[in-house]
């Protein structure tokens, strides 16, 4: 019998102190656990969320919602801006990209984002399976989507009115799964991708399809695309065209009949490109890093949108939710402060009952080393235990609250396991340590002849 | 003292003194016991066996004199190696058998193999327990058997490692004429078939007819 499973009997010897310092031990790594993983996952999501994007213009209002309803797809949208005055800002020679997105519907919590593929330029997307949308009411859809649904390309999906799941079903309009996106970005795996005039004509008309303005709309999303091209070429010339002509798929094949009938482009641009279609809001990407100081400014003065920074506001956001995550992280150290003491004291205690126990074990040949380190044993023993178990009720935890607020929301993974949590193990450890110490001490000094003969 | 002595010499006490905390000295009059000379130390309460078998056992460090078990002078090992030496050559019981509650039986006849340095060897704590009528009882914790069990552990326990002497402090104190007979027929059974010479300290005149050899502590020395 080494010395730690000595130690271990001695703790099922009195199980009910044991489980007290063993559980508040628990608790306080749990807490600390939680902390841990959701302020590193928030932040790295914050981070890889939002890379490549440096300005997202759209309604006046919250800046911070404005950057969790557009790239984060977390809070509901600032409200709509006309697309005209946003594609007026696209074509600035500061933009190098210039995503438009159309918010308003969700499948099953999953949002659907209307948009064009510039957005899977921003986000650097690439095709699991399938291909791009050609025509309206055909949808790209995330690896979570997919997995969770068990959707597969060709299914036909209902979206309903709203970002929540609850709400009214657009049963006219069934999506068209025409490709599904290769797994490893957070947010965009949860998203519903699909081009801006399906959005509209969702909540535009919603009897028939085909008949007069509506045939118009059916010219889809290309079309507007083809539209901006067609403006940018009569207007000033700059470079965001080349930008739109990286589009891949179907694109080209519908850019040169779009060239080629200037008549129908210009009907189509009096339907769809007027001043009453909008957007929700658009995600910029700069040419280089002088615009970072003109840009918004320009936004925010010279038009009725505003401008937000996703490294300014998460870094705000960050800040806020850091008061939360200090006063809480206090409290899992004065839970864990307690934990040490109930351990300190059940030793302690201990030792006036074990002191016979320990004299005869001197007896039978253990040095007073052995002694101390047997006590020693048994404080991290409990604290150890209680920081694995910690650490089991911290990821539960986790899944449990990922579980229960299902949908685009959910930012952390419950069991990816950080190498700070052997940290969180160590600290457990170093407790056990600190409060075994003085009994052990007490067990190291404790004279047999004393003890045995009674006095 | 000479060297034929020394060598069939399992305990020797010369010149001791002890001094209690309280500033008390006594003096201890000099013993030697050979090999299967059971010994018996006779004093009234208080007079100093207790504080004379704790010198003998290495877990009282005498102000002055020597203690020699097997062979080797006991104060002069460093302390940890004094524990494992007492784990090894001496075995002892104690009037209140005792166990370490928290293990079995069994277990506790690992620590002492574990604590002395010895290998656990559980063929040896089969035979140990066998030869005491405890076999059965290997598995049990200490709360689970009878006084008598707990004290045939405990002479389990203190033969376990072939002592050269095994060190009893009051064994029959609290037991009545039967008990007592029975005990001191295990403790010369045990000390005979494990190759240990006893030691006994006891102020109970039953054990006395027992024990050719007798040192007195207190009074008569």
């Amino acid at each position: 019998m080494n010395i730690l499973q000595i130690a271990w009997k001695n703790i099922r010897q009195n199980p009910a102190t044991s489980i007290l310092g063993i559980l508040l031990t628990a608790f306080g790594t749990g807490i600390l656990c939680v902390l841990l993983l959701t302020s590193h996952q928030i932040e790295e999501q914050l981070d890889n969320n939002s890379r490549g994007i440096d300005l997202v213009v759209g309604a006046k209002g919250s800046p911070i919602q404005l950057i969790l309803s557009s790239i984060y797809h977390m809070d509901n949208p600032t409200g709509n801006i006309s697309l005209a005055e946003a594609q007026k800002l696209a074509a600035n020679p500061m933009v190098k990209l210039a995503v438009p997105l159309s918010l308003g519907d969700n499948y099953r919590g999953h949002r659907i984002v209307g948009t064009d593929s510039t957005f899977l330029q921003l986000y650097g997307l690439e095709f699991d399976g399938g291909r791009l949308w050609q025509t309206d009411f055909e949808a790209v859809i995330g690896a979570e989507v997919a997995r969770k649904h068990g959707l597969k390309i060709g299914d036909t999906i209902y979206g309903a009115h709203g970002l929540s799941s609850e709400g009214h079903t657009h049963d006219e309009h069934p999506y068209t799964i025409t490709g599904i996106l290769k797994p490893g970005h957070q947010v965009v795996d949860r998203l519903i991708i699909s081009n801006l005039a399906s959005i509209w004509r969702m909540h535009g008309d919603h009897t028939n399809d085909e008949p007069h303005d509506h045939a118009a709309e059916q010219g889809h999303e290309h079309d507007v695309e083809g539209v901006e091209e067609h403006e940018h070429h009569h207007g000033e010339h700059h470079d965001h065209d080349h930008a739109e002509n990286h589009e891949p798929a179907g694109t080209d094949g519908h850019q040169s009949p779009a060239a080629e009938h200037p008549a129908l482009v210009k009907s189509m641009m009096g339907d769809i490109g007027s001043g009453e279609r909008e957007i929700t809001s658009m995600l910029i990407q700069y040419r280089n890093p002088a615009a970072i100081g003109m840009f918004p400014r320009l936004v925010n003065q010279h038009s009725s949108m505003q401008a937000a920074s996703p490294a300014l506001e998460s870094a705000r956001l960050f800040s806020l939710l850091g008061i939360g995550i200090d006063s809480l992280q206090v409290l899992a150290y004065v839970i864990m402060f307690m934990a040490a003491l109930s351990v300190f004291i059940s030793l302690y205690n201990a030792l006036k009952s074990r002191k016979y126990d320990l004299a005869v074990m001197r007896t039978l040949g253990a040095s007073q080393g052995k002694l101390f380190g047997i006590v020693i044993a048994e404080g991290i023993l409990l604290t150890f235990v209680g920081a694995i178990a910690g650490i089991v009720v911290g990821h539960t935890a986790l899944y449990i609250i990922g579980a229960s607020t299902d949908g685009t929301t959910t930012f952390v993974e419950a069991f990816a396991l950080l190498p700070q949590e052997a940290g969180l193990i160590a600290i457990g450890v170093a407790i056990g340590f600190v409060a075994a110490v003085i009994p052990a001490a007490k067990a190291y000094r404790t004279s047999i002849s004393h003890t045995l003969a009674g006095n | 003292m000479t060297q034929q002595d020394l060598l069939t010499s399992v305990a020797s006490l010369s010149g001791i003194t002890h001094r209690y905390p309280g500033g008390e000295t006594l003096r201890f009059a000099d013993l030697n016991v050979s090999a299967g000379q059971h010994t018996l130390i006779l004093g009234n309460s208080g007079s100093g066996k207790t504080t004379l078998l704790h010198i003998l056992s290495g877990l009282l460090k005498p102000q002055a004199g020597s203690v020699q078990i097997d062979g080797q002078e006991l104060y002069q090992l460093s302390s940890r190696r004094l524990d494992a030496y007492r784990g090894q050559r001496i075995g002892l019981i104690f009037q209140e058998a005792h166990l370490v509650k928290s293990l079995t039986v069994r277990e506790n006849l690992q620590i002492a193999q574990g604590f002395a340095g010895t290998r656990v060897d559980n063929s040896r704590i089969q035979e140990v327990l066998t030869l005491l009528e405890l076999d059965h009882k290997a598995h049990s914790y200490p709360s689970k058997l009878s006084r008598g069990q707990i004290q045939r552990a405990a002479i389990a326990r203190a033969v376990v490692n072939h002592p050269a002497i095994l060190v009893a402090d009051e064994p029959t104190a609290s037991l009545d004429d039967r008990n007592t007979e029975r005990v001191l027929d295990l403790l010369f059974a045990q000390a005979t078939q494990h190759g240990a010479t006893l030691i006994i300290a006891t102020h109970d005149k039953r054990v006395k007819t027992h024990f050719a050899h007798t040192y007195q502590v207190g009074g008569a020395a």
